[in-house]
């Protein structure tokens, strides 16, 4: 499997940085301190494609606290609230869009 | 039930252990994600959108009621109170914590549960009829070679990395009930001419992005010669499976491209140089592993005793036994279904309420036995006639008990793209859907026998080419859009399913599906027509035509 980092890098608008935590799974976003969120509030958001490449790299190089880290596009509401730029990043930050056979 | 020696028991402690020692030094650092993932793989964990994934194996779709209630404590207490059976008669777990893996493992490992080759390269759960042992006219119980092939396989170190992962299914009777036609080695139990037990063996079976119906091999294979046979085949696959492109590694590829004649011959020389080996299998071997099944003494009993003409009366009971309830080979009982299906819930699904609940049914009512079929419902095998409406109450009491078995809302469905990091389109919301649009058990019924399989992507988990209907999850644009297909099915006349035109968004799919069916009764030329002769009959024209006239 090519690495995240071997891949050329494209984004079309606002992108972050999000991965699973090693120790449970949980979805997880990069933060502008270097750091790792499970708010996507939290998510440090790039505009270009090597600012993406640098939130990308020192997001890979915490192999032990995170797994398969990677760009994901996000859109930046008028008040300025993150949001997903997709269904997919959207059921990962909000749950699944079903209701749970047991709920929570 | 087969029950596990020392060696069993040993394998699998010991596999615990290395895996525990694996986690804890992934946790530490010492281990690289890159170095670890397929250690995880090699036991059954996946990481999926919002978790970890723990793919639990139930080797030929048995458990006992003590192996069900370990998996009711295992959803309870490492993950949210359920879990999902698949089309493999595995079963998932969504959302396990990796620290807390090893304790799930070891909690398994006490009664005889893994999830050893549930995942990666090499041969995977070797599944079969969820009816075996019981289901009339079958030529012997599948379970006793499925399990040589198991045991044979399970961790072979020539096996371990193959080009890519391998199935085995085995079927013992004329209705395969176990889709081998669609499995990379699909083994059908039948008599020759002079009366002896062997195997028709197919090959190159498979859906996913490039799907193929099996092909016959070799028609008969003596049951002395499976495993050396199949070793040929895995010899041949290793030895020429694509490395070079994860699209083109299965065995369904090469088969394809070398022609079935030339493969057959690259079978037939490398069997014929190692076929009196040590793998040639003697009446020994065979009574061993048979003699560690046990099956249950059955009473004497009437066919039709007093407690089943008295609810006779009762016409939501009359409906439920017509639907789910099967001739067993036994005078007197009868295997039960247990449809996972519930109207608007997610396919194949129980919590583990459920789970205790069934097991503790299946001690009263099946000698404590419990199937799981391909079709991500659960059966009891052994259910004594007399037993059915004390039976039907409980299982109703619990949830399991919707007459909608093999009916157009006993879908099949993958997790689809609420849970799977392959997923591009959701699957669980478009089944929830139909089942509701399909909730009055007249209309299923005057519908009849009709497989609605979903899948969420291209991989095919929900087995959409082999749906009556098919439903295929596809991107377009960002945007979640579904293909149909019509015509497919997964028994002993498989077929792949056709398309019938562009695909539809999320939105309109039960719209479609409705529509599909409203032309299928118009259509069909007498109520016993299956909507699969139909389609097969008429061709997908008309079905095209009533879809897309207004769309």
């Amino acid at each position: 499997m090519t690495s995240p980092l071997e891949q050329k890098i494209k984004i079309t608008g606002p992108s972050m940085v999000t991965a699973n935590r090693t120790r449970d799974g949980v979805v997880i976003y990069r933060t502008a301190a270097r750091d790792w969120s499970t708010d996507l509030s939290d998510a440090a958001i790039v505009r270009t494609a090597d600012e993406a490449r640098a939130l990308l790299v020192e997001s890979v190089a915490d192999d032990v606290g995170a797994v398969g880290p990677y760009i994901a596009p996000v859109e930046i509401r008028e008040n300025g609230k993150i949001k997903p730029g997709n269904l997919r990043e959207h059921i990962r930050s909000q749950g699944v869009t079903i209701d749970l056979p047991v709920p929570a | 039930m087969y029950a596990y020696d020392d060696l069993d028991r040993t394998l699998i402690n010991e596999r615990v252990e290395e895996f525990r020692d694996q986690v804890k030094r992934r946790l530490s650092g010492e281990l690289t994600e890159d170095e670890f993932k397929m250690l995880r793989l090699q036991n059954g964990v996946y990481l999926q959108l919002h978790a970890y994934m723990f793919r639990v194996a139930i080797p030929y779709g048995t458990l006992s009621s003590t192996q069900l209630r370990r998996l009711a404590h295992v959803a309870r207490r490492y993950d949210r109170g359920y879990g999902h059976f698949t089309t493999r008669q595995n079963i998932q777990f969504n959302w396990i914590k990796l620290a807390e893996l090893p304790d799930a493992l070891a909690d398994l490992a006490e009664v005889g549960i893994h999830a050893m080759q549930t995942s990666g390269n090499n041969t995977r759960n070797v599944t079969s009829d969820q009816w075996a042992g019981v289901a009339p006219g079958e030529i012997e119980d599948p379970r006793i070679w499925s399990e040589l092939v198991r045991q044979y396989t399970t961790l072979h170190p020539e096996f371990s990395f193959l080009p890519r992962k391998f199935k085995f299914a085995i079927t013992a009777s004329a209705h395969d009930r176990a889709a081998i036609k669609i499995h990379d080695i699909g083994l059908r139990l039948h008599k020759n001419a002079q009366g002896e037990t062997g195997f028709e063996v197919l090959v190159g079976g498979g859906l996913g992005r490039t799907p193929f119906i099996g092909k016959t091999i070799k028609p008969y294979v003596a049951g002395r010669d499976l495993l050396s046979y199949v070793e040929a085949i895995l010899r041949v696959y290793n030895q020429y499976g694509r490395r070079d492109n994860i699209y083109k590694a299965r065995i369904k590829i090469l088969v394809h491209e070398l022609g079935i004649e030339k493969f057959a011959r690259e079978v037939e020389d490398e069997w014929l140089a190692m076929r009196d080996s040590a793998l040639t299998l003697d009446d020994a071997d065979i009574e061993d592993v048979r003699s560690r099944f046990s099956y249950p003494a059955y009473d004497k009993l009437p066919h039709m005793p007093e407690e089943l003409k008295k609810a006779a009366h009762d016409p939501l009971f009359e409906r439920w036994r017509k639907n789910s309830v099967f001739t067993h080979k036994v005078q007197g009982y009868a295997i039960v279904t247990l449809s996972l299906k519930p109207v608007g819930g997610p396919p194949g699904d129980a919590t583990a309420d459920q789970m205790d609940a069934i097991a503790d049914l299946a001690d009263r009512y099946s000698f404590g036995e419990i199937r799981v079929g391909h079709e991500q419902n659960l059966a009891l095998p052994h259910v004594a006639r007399r037993d059915l409406p004390a039976l039907w109450k409980a299982l109703d009491k619990i949830g399991v008990a919707t007459p909608n078995v093999n009916l157009v809302s006993d879908i099949i469905a993958c997790p689809g793209l609420d849970y799977c990091s392959l997923a591009n389109a959701r699957s669980i919301p478009i089944a929830q859907e139909l089942t509701r649009r399909f909730a009055n058990h007249d209309t299923a019924d005057l519908i009849g026998r009709l497989h609605i399989n979903i899948s969420g992507c291209i991989n095919a988990c929900g087995h959409h080419h082999v749906g009556h209907i098919g439903i295929l999850g596809v991107e377009k644009n960002g945007e979640e859009f579904y293909q149909i297909t019509i015509g497919g099915r997964a028994d002993e006349n498989a077929e792949l399913g056709a398309l019938i035109g562009p695909a539809v968004p999320y939105g309109d799919v039960a719209d479609v599906v409705e529509d599909i069916v409203e032309a299928y009764l118009a259509l069909r030329a007498r109520p016993d027509e299956l909507f699969v002769d139909t389609v097969k009959r008429l061709g997908v024209e008309p079905f095209r035509e009533r879809v897309y006239a207004t769309r």
